[in-house]
């Protein structure tokens, strides 16, 4: 390994690996912003659906999160053309990474709801409060704040996820990193430079959720 | 003549199989303090909650001031009413729980203005008002700010029946509000209950706290097996009940 050598090819591949790097946060930011509001509705389902709406995300979660990531990804790329709907890869790639993030996050979403004890929702009730308002006021707020840590998981999730596109052709990260090694054939230094991209990502969105979390605790 | 503060008539309540609550008829008037007594399993829970609506019953009826609760009969169907009217009808009673059932994510006062605020539309500044005058009516004034992780049991709840009261209801309902309580904490939450008694609140409450039902109650209702056995002033039936059931309840509840 030559430092210096890698120093310059470094310099020289900026563009391609800060497009990489672009694309990697692109797509992770909209897999978790469509996926956790596609997950909210997932979660409220779960928890107060009527039955067969239930029953029906339930299926659709079991299903989801029983299937490997990278089946998600060639199933929307290469499956959903069959039948007509013609994506590209990145469309394809984020729409996997972002049904894989709701089904996580209706999840997360069911188990903090379900986690507040009973006696709140009909303290609620007892004031006067519809459930709209005690779901506004009591209920969402705790669930957030009890929501938070196992969301912040899967935020980092999809951020190491998303290296699965390059499978069919986004050029993120990843795939960015590989065709540098294939010119350079520094692929120790290359990939490693790219697992310290990857760990600096997950790494600020691991503090930024524990300041949010310190942020909002509850006094006690 | 005037509507009987609350008046239930013939009431049924039924969890599955089991009936419950298995004809019930009871009034009480404006300002009457109402203690509920009987063993475990009678139904003195399960009555509170139908007056509140926690719980949905399929015979008989609830009134409130002459409304009814919680159901409409029209032709012979008898409906749930539209979970608004519900809601707003809950509001005519008031709750205190045995588990406290405070917002944890609210400080005491927040947990106070919310119904103000949200059922009452009272301006956040006439809601915080009202709620610091009820949390200094109870002891707690200097804890409004306290979220109630820091508050021990007694405190919280003292501030769940200020949260209650400060609604306004016409009706106080107390759950065994002091069965989760350390002993040493009992005195301070029965001594809120009292002075609100003395001021002439209407309440109905289930206690285990036999000497206290003697003392502020005006009547005492005697639950057995889902129907009330016995029932008439403390002073009259404690020391002479009519029914064996009741003397038998009586002797094996402790007096201190
Ligand atoms: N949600 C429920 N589902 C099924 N059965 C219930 C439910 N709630 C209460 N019961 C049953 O109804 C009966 C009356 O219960 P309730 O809680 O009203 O009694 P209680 O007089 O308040 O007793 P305690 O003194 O122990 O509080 C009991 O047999 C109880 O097991
Ligand atoms: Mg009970």
């Amino acid at each position: 390994m030559d430092p210096i050598r890698f120093g310059e090819m470094l310099w020289l591949a900026r563009m391609p690996i800060l497009k990489g790097l672009g694309m990697t946060v692109s797509i992770s930011a909209l897999a978790i912003i469509l996926g956790t509001l596609l997950g909210i509705f997932v979660g409220l389902s779960l928890t107060y659906g009527a039955r067969p709406l239930r029953w029906l995300v339930r299926g659709y979660t079991d299903f989801i999160r029983g299937t490997p990531v990278l089946v998600l990804v060639l199933a929307s790329y290469y499956v959903l053309s069959t039948v007509g709907l013609d994506l590209t890869a990145f469309q394809a790639g984020v729409l996997a990474l972002t049904v894989f993030c709701s089904s996580h996050v209706g999840e997360i979403l069911r188990g903090a709801l379900q986690s507040i004890p009973k006696g709140q929702i009909e303290a609620a009730k007892a004031i006067g409060l519809t459930f709209r308002e005690t779901f506004a006021y009591i209920l969402g707020p705790q669930a957030l704040r009890q929501a938070l840590p196992a969301w912040v998981n899967t935020a980092a999730e999809m951020v190491k996820a998303s290296t699965l596109l390059s499978i069919i052709g986004v050029s993120e990260l990843l795939l960015r990193t590989q065709e540098l090694i294939s010119r350079t054939f520094m692929s120790l230094e290359f990939y490693f430079f790219a697992g310290l991209l990857y760990f600096t990502i997950n790494y600020a969105i691991e503090h930024l959720g524990r300041y949010v979390e310190r942020k909002t605790a509850v006094p006690s | 003549m005037p509507d009987h503060l609350l008046e239930i008539e013939d009431l049924h309540k039924s969890f599955g199989e089991t009936e419950v609550l298995k004809g019930v008829d009871f009034t009480m008037d404006k300002g009457d303090v109402v203690s509920v007594i009987g063993s475990s399993g009678s139904g003195k829970t399960t009555l509170l909650r139908c007056i509140n609506m926690l719980e949905e019953f399929e015979g008989g009826t609830i009134r409130i001031e002459g409304e009814v609760i919680g159901y409409t009969t029209a032709g012979g169907h008898r409906r749930r009413k539209p979970e608004k009217e519900i809601a707003r009808q809950r509001a005519l009673t008031g709750m205190a729980f045995q588990q406290f059932n405070l917002f944890p994510h609210m400080s005491a006062i927040d947990n106070v203005t919310l119904g103000l605020i949200k059922v009452k539309k009272l301006p956040k500044e006439e809601a915080r008002a009202v709620a610091m005058r009820w949390l200094d009516r109870v002891g707690l004034g200097e804890r409004a700010g306290h979220y109630p992780g820091q508050l021990s049991g007694g405190q919280q709840q003292r501030v769940a029946i200020a949260r209650a009261i400060a609604m306004n209801p016409h009706l106080m309902l107390f759950d065994e509000v002091t069965s989760a309580l350390d002993p040493e904490l009992v005195n301070e939450v029965l001594q809120v209950i009292r002075s609100l008694a003395e001021d002439g609140m209407s309440m109905l409450l289930v206690t285990h706290e036999m000497r206290f039902a003697h003392e502020v109650s005006d009547i005492v209702v005697f639950m057995n097996d889902g129907v009330i056995a016995e029932m008439g002033n403390p002073r009259e039936i404690f020391p002479n009940p009519s029914t064996r059931r009741l003397a038998e309840f009586l002797k094996t509840s402790s007096f201190n």
